[in-house]
């Protein structure tokens, strides 16, 4: 188990170099640069602008000097917010991006494990087809659709809750939560819904009901455990996925999250505040994954056999 | 039976949804009761730094955090006193002469005094800084200068401090609209020892804007700094005019999306919007004009030529095209914001000055003017590239004039979009031969509208040069006796610039907004100019801005 994750540790470090390059690269080819204005700007305060983010040395300099900040830790000065660290603003919105993201998985795993088990206890029955189609829903209904219909209904025709916000009046995380995570639930439900079905027509399901088990015990404690394996295997990516793709839900809540400094970056050629947020969704995107590859050796017994085998 | 669990389970979910959600006292209640203003500002604020900083955002919380020497009146944009409470403006123009008031403060206690003018000044010409807007220095003498370090001694620059409450100003040229400059954020005055305290004065981004550091001199004072959450202000009580201010505080909400914007003052969020969703204009208009603010706004939009370009060289070319644009069908049926089509390039009625009609739609003349430079009926017309920045609204525009052009002239066009930064980049190097433009005026004067068009200018940008025009506005105008001589010849040089079409005025921008009936105090004017200490919110007033609630649901959607 522990030569599997130092292997798989020290298989990330390339990847992320990789991510690093490129990305470092790509942003520098795109035309137009991080001071371009509509506005002309004096070439003497340009000149002052690149000099003071080492714009003005050759690009091999720029990029080892990129690299020694990261092996540092450091992500350097954000272009756009000149008083902000690429760090201090991942720090400021991670919180909350974390946040938002767990609460969406809670809606995700909640109402999605509970619509798939309920499913696939009746299969091909409307208690079956009911939750699916609305799961296909869910799944085919983009966040920018499902967000303001959530909003446009809870929020102004019935005004239970505030229509954005984050943490500033009560019940204003309810419905970010329920947009982010409602897409993850819908497929969260699809998967444990195969997964039981499988489950419930083993062996030794048959058993436990022929020993005379009520059927909930049979269902949470014989029949789970095997079915929701491959709902956790998706949890670790769908996580780093809720992490990273919150852009669009943190836009229409005005939510002062991490998501919209990724895409805004690219927008306004924050080269720092590009590579910082790409390394970092790529570190964490690696990392969930291995958390989810471990989990998932730890609860089956059959990789966990062949991992021993394997050695 | 287990279904029934499971029933019970997510009934017991739902009912946890509904409780957790009483709606609470909205922000426009609790603020009418304490008297704190609730502001939408469009994007987050970069920055607080005034020597730093480039937009309207920053500049809306600037102007309540800081004061520069002089203010406008909001009704009628001509200069008021700010810091200094009176001048003398010397008989060639170039020398101006501020007495400042005695009772100014920095919200620390501290006088504000000619010394703290004269070192703002400085440090906002330090190239290290960064300073973008510094060319609104330049009109002062030497400040070009320095700036580009043609002049290592600062003392050289036209600034100069007579004694502690009066500062001397020497311009290189008489520039009549230099007290409206005053009033822009890079030339308010900093706090020179906090500037000290926390890093060097040409330091970019250190810590001093932050709250609890940041000293100012304006009605209010900063209190509350989260990135994009908000922007808290309070009431300054050292500030001179404390008196006048009326509001306890103001917070300035990050409002990105328009849309969401909309929502949150539908919902008693918001006493005040930055915009408002253009599907939205309508149906305001016809169920709650009272709460739309619409007025028209010191900016343009417009097609830059270029004028490199074989094809378009030729200004009858131009002509034609600018002649077969229906302003008004693109007004009413494309942008239908309430906009006015635009017959010259300076939007009229510039602190008094408009512009003569500079062309009108007229497509049989139009297609006479094609037809004399080689192009009859649009025949071995180059296909010709429309390039504008990619967003919804300049498509549906260019799509517009794309049909107008090829209907009344028989010329094909083609859309080209290009992401923001790249389309900034193509103008600049001249890589186009039509594009999409904007120009907001920096000050209120046909000056800023006027001086980008000289030859070479950093604005220019379609390759376009004429030397009369250059003379009018480099030479003539500036040394003009009056005001009247000088808009005189300004009229002049602008019917150079509409003759000769190296850009086509499309219409004159607006500015809409949404207000509360709470919100007292504002005076619409084209600079979109907020005095804040004006400002008061009737505390009578509770909730959402509509009347009643079924009004409000079906009223906007």
């Amino acid at each position: 188990m522990f030569r599997f994750i130092i292997s798989r540790v020290l298989q990330a470090i390339p990847v992320l170099l990789v991510v690093v390059t490129i990305t470092f690269f790509l942003v520098r080819v795109a035309p137009g640069g991080p001071f371009s204005a509509e506005k002309a700007v004096p070439p003497e305060v340009i000149k002052a602008l690149e000099a003071r983010y080492h714009l003005d040395e050759p690009i091999w300099q720029q990029y080892l000097g990129y690299l020694n900040d990261l092996v540092h830790g450091e992500f350097g000065p954000s272009f756009r917010y000149p008083g902000r660290t690429v760090n201090e603003l991942i720090a400021g919105g991670l919180p909350i991006t974390a946040e938002l993201a767990f609460y969406a998985m809670l809606v995700a795993v909640i109402i999605g494990v509970c619509a798939g088990v309920f499913a696939a206890l009746k299969p091909n029955t409307p208690q079956d087809y009911i939750p699916m189609s609305a799961a296909m829903l869910g799944i085919c209904m983009p966040s920018f659709l499902m967000g303001p219909l959530l909003v446009l209904v809870f929020g102004i025709w019935f005004e239970w809750v505030p229509v954005s916000g984050w943490g500033d009046l009560p019940g204003d995380k309810i419905l970010p939560a329920i947009t982010l995570g409602s897409g993850y639930a819908a497929f969260l439900a699809r998967l444990s819904r195969g997964g039981m079905l499988e489950v419930m027509s083993q062996d030794y399901i048959r058993t436990a009901r022929a020993k005379g088990l009520p059927e909930w015990v049979v269902v949470l404690k014989h029949g789970l455990r095997g079915g929701l394996i491959p709902v956790v295997a998706f949890l670790g990516p769908a996580f780093a996925g809720l992490l990273s793709g919150s852009f669009v839900v943190e836009t229409i809540f005005q939510i002062p999250g991490l998501g919209r400094f990724y895409v805004q970056a690219a927008f306004n050629r924050d080269y720092t505040m590009i590579l910082g947020t790409t390394v970092f969704f790529a570190t964490l995107i690696v990392l969930f994954n291995l958390l989810s590859d471990i989990v998932s050796v730890w609860i089956n017994p059959k990789l966990r056999h062949q991992l021993r085998e394997g050695k | 039976m287990i279904s029934n669990k499971f029933y019970t389970l997510i009934i017991l979910f739902c009912l946890l949804l509904i409780t957790g959600c009483s709606g609470g006292e909205s922000n426009v209640t609790t603020g009418n009761r304490d008297g704190i203003l609730h502001w939408g500002n469009g994007t987050d604020p970069q920055e607080l730094d005034p020597h730093i900083v480039t937009g309207v955002p920053e500049h809306h919380i600037l102007t309540a955090l800081l004061e520069g020497l002089v203010l406008k009146d909001p009704a009628t944009l001509e200069p008021a006193p700010g810091v200094a409470e009176r001048w003398e403006v010397s008989s060639d123009g170039k020398i101006y002469t501020f007495h400042l008031r005695h009772n100014a403060r920095w919200s620390n206690g501290d006088p504000v005094t000619a010394h703290d003018f004269a070192w703002s000044w400085w440090r906002a010409l330090q190239p290290a800084l960064g300073n973008q807007y510094a060319y609104m220095f330049f009109p002062v003498k030497n400040a070009e200068a320095y700036l580009n370090q043609e002049i290592k001694d600062f003392s050289q620059v036209g600034v100069k401090v007579l004694d502690n409450y009066t500062l001397r100003v020497e311009l290189s040229n008489p520039t009549p609209y230099f007290l409206q400059l005053l009033d822009h954020y890079s030339m308010f005055p900093v706090h020179r020892p906090t500037i000290e305290k926390f890093g060097a004065a040409d330091e970019r981004g250190s810590l001093w804007t932050r709250p609890g550091n940041f000293v100012g001199n304006g009605p209010f004072m900063l209190t509350e700094w989260q990135l994009f959450k908000k922007v808290d202000v309070a009431k300054n009580p050292y500030y001179w005019d404390a008196a006048t201010v009326k509001l306890n505080g103001i917070r300035f909400h990050p409002t990105e999306n328009v849309t969401t914007e909309e929502r949150m003052f539908r919902s008693g969020q918001l006493h005040h919007t930055a915009s408002i969703p253009i599907d939205k204009v309508a149906v305001y208009k016809k169920n709650n004009p009272e709460l739309l603010h619409s007025h028209p706004y010191l900016g343009n939009y417009f097609y830059r030529i270029n004028t490199k370009s074989p094809h378009l060289s030729d200004k009858r070319v131009r002509q034609a095209l600018a002649m077969s644009i229906n302003g008004q069908q693109i007004v009413e049926q494309v942008t239908k914001g309430g906009e006015v089509p635009a017959y010259t390039f300076t939007p009229p009625d510039t602190l008094g000055y408009t512009a003569k009609r500079g062309f009108e739609f007229n497509p049989e003349k139009a297609r006479q003017l094609l037809a004399d430079a080689g192009y009859p009926n649009g025949e071995g017309f180059p296909v010709t590239e429309l390039l504008y920045n990619t967003s919804e609204g300049h498509r549906k525009i260019a799509v517009a004039i794309q049909q107008m052009w090829n209907q009344y002239l028989g010329v094909n066009i083609t859309l080209n979009n290009q992401d923001w930064k790249v389309y900034l980049n193509s103008v600049d190097n001249g890589d186009y031969a039509i594009a999409r433009a904007g120009w907001i005026g920096d000050y209120v004067d046909p000056n800023t509208f006027l001086d980008m068009w000289i030859t070479g200018g950093g604005n220019n940008r379609t390759g376009w040069s004429n030397a009369r025009y250059d003379e009018l506005i480099l030479k003539l105008a500036p040394t003009a006796s009056d005001r009247e001589t000088r808009y005189k010849l300004m009229t002049e040089a602008e019917a150079i610039l509409l003759d000769e079409m190296p850009v086509i005025p499309i219409y004159i921008y607006n500015s809409k907004s949404l207000v509360h009936p709470s919100l007292k105090g504002l005076t619409p004017n084209i600079l979109d100019y907020t005095v804040y200490k004006n400002l008061s919110l009737d505390s009578s007033y509770q909730g959402k801005p509509f009347n009643n609630k079924n009004h409000s649901g079906e009223a906007v959607h």
